[in-house]
């Protein structure tokens, strides 16, 4: 019984050299993807990361890429249907969460 | 909502950010402040706050639940009192306030149109402009003796801690995903646990987000009639009551994609939405033929309609869940959207071959 996605997929990315070992990643991770070995942030399993983009936002060294986005099928069917880029399309009227 | 007075967007008069008056049943009092006059609130919900929240999962006049964005008061806080950040959607205003009742804290609602603080996080109006925007208008500064803001630690997808903390002075701690988990955190001198930092997609929080599934499936039905009168017109030259026989499938189709999916989900074997519903669905509707003793003939079109209908219903959750990546969706629908379409035209060949 689990909840996880599709496998190796995701385009999360960590430079060791530039981490600081700050930890930020870890704590604001919905899914715990990143634990510290030898003082540096490490992804564990990248397969639980959902592309959020918390941690490379709050990055400050900048060690860290994600092409963050919503993981939703209907935008990114609108987004192929209009050709616009993906993004949610839901308002204060329609917000399907 | 009334601006007392008439000078500038901001509403600053004489150097004093005077907030609009909020007129609410949650609205406990007012306290004055050196920062203008703040809404203190309750920390109880109501038998209306429960039934709005009904309502707003069930998409019903979503827009009346945006509170104005700006400081409130829980409580008696002082300018020592721990600042709660959170979204102007009423459902994630009383899903804070809620359990604040053993304290006294500042609340700052932030204007993210009247959407919940993840999503409103993912599209950047929970985001780092606003906070620092809210955080001027608000002139907070003057108000707090600490430097330290909570946020929940879903808006950190919109929220850069550094660029807040360079632009105001305040640090963003990110606290627990759940409100349910801020007494224990106070409580223990802000000391989170790994258990409150993770995301849980429980049968309670799936079954809340059906009716926002079932209701739009419900808009192909006359799609659906359109096609059976087709049919019938092509089959029996005629139309009859049959047709209503003949949609029961069809909602056996829409309750796979918009019901039982999301309700077996960590359950169903594969890690695709598209192939876990087209699967359910056959084995669904074939339980169903089997017990109705269907004419197999008439059900071999509809194993090629039905598990597409259903599985384009359940890859649309992929926008509600808790755990899908945009690179996961773009690969499943690649090759998903033109299966799914094959199969539903291959059907309909198959059902007007059927009549020829």
């Amino acid at each position: 019984m689990s909840l996880v996605y599709l496998k190796n997929v995701v385009t999360l990315k960590l430079d060791a050299d530039k981490c600081d070992g700050c930890g930020m990643c870890l704590q604001v991770c919905p899914h715990a993807v990143f634990h510290i070995e030898n003082r540096k942030a490490v992804i564990g399993d990248r397969d639980r990361c959902m592309e959020c983009g918390a941690c490379t936002r709050n990055c400050a060294a900048g060690a860290l890429f994600v092409r963050a986005g919503v993981g939703c099928a209907t935008a990114v069917i609108n987004s192929k249907l209009h050709g616009t880029e993906v993004s949610c399309g839901c308002s204060e009227e329609v917000c399907c969460n | 909502m009334s601006t007392p007075c008439g000078c500038g967007s901001q509403n600053t008069c004489s150097g004093i950010t005077i907030q609009p008056i909020v007129h609410a049943p949650w609205i406990t009092g007012i306290v004055a402040t050196t920062v203008g006059l703040i809404p203190t609130i309750s920390t109880k919900l109501t038998r209306s706050d429960r039934l709005s929240a009904l309502k707003m999962r069930l998409g019903i006049g979503r827009m009346k639940y945006k509170i104005p964005p700006g400081l409130y008061a829980a409580g008696r806080p002082a300018a020592t009192s721990p600042v709660l950040v959170t979204a102007n959607y009423k459902l994630s205003f009383d899903r804070l306030r809620m359990h604040l009742s053993a304290f006294n804290a500042w609340i700052l609602v932030l204007d993210t149109n009247g959407i919940n603080v993840w999503c409103a996080a993912g599209k950047g109006t929970f985001g780092t402009a606003e906070l620092i925007n809210r955080i001027r208008i608000t002139k907070l500064e003057q108000l707090i003796s600490h430097r330290k803001l909570i946020l929940p630690q879903l808006a950190a997808p919109g929220v850069a801690a550094h660029l807040v903390k360079e632009a105001t002075g305040f640090n963003v701690k990110y606290g627990p995903v759940y409100a349910h988990d801020l007494p224990d955190y106070f409580r223990n001198d802000s000391r989170i646990k790994p258990g409150m930092r993770r995301v849980h997609f429980p049968l309670r929080d799936r079954l809340a987000l059906i009716p926002m599934e079932l209701m739009p499936a419900l808009k192909y039905i006359p799609v659906f009639i359109a096609w059976l009168i087709i049919v019938q017109l092509l089959r029996d030259h005629h139309l009859s009551f049959k047709i209503l026989t003949e949609l029961i499938p069809y909602f056996a189709a829409i309750f796979c994609g918009s019901v039982l999916f999301q309700i077996l989900l960590p359950w169903l074997p594969f890690r695709s939405f598209i192939i876990n519903s087209w699967l359910l669905t056959i084995i669904f509707i074939t339980t169903l033929g089997v017990l109705f003793a269907v004419d197999w003939s008439s059900f071999l079109p509809l194993l090629f309609i039905l598990p597409p209908i259903s599985a384009y219903l359940a890859v649309n959750f992929t926008g509600s869940t808790t755990f899908t990546s945009l690179s996961g969706v773009k690969k499943e629908l690649a090759w998903g959207i033109p299966v799914i379409i094959i199969s539903i035209i291959s059907g309909m060949i198959i059902q007007f071959v059927s009549i020829i």
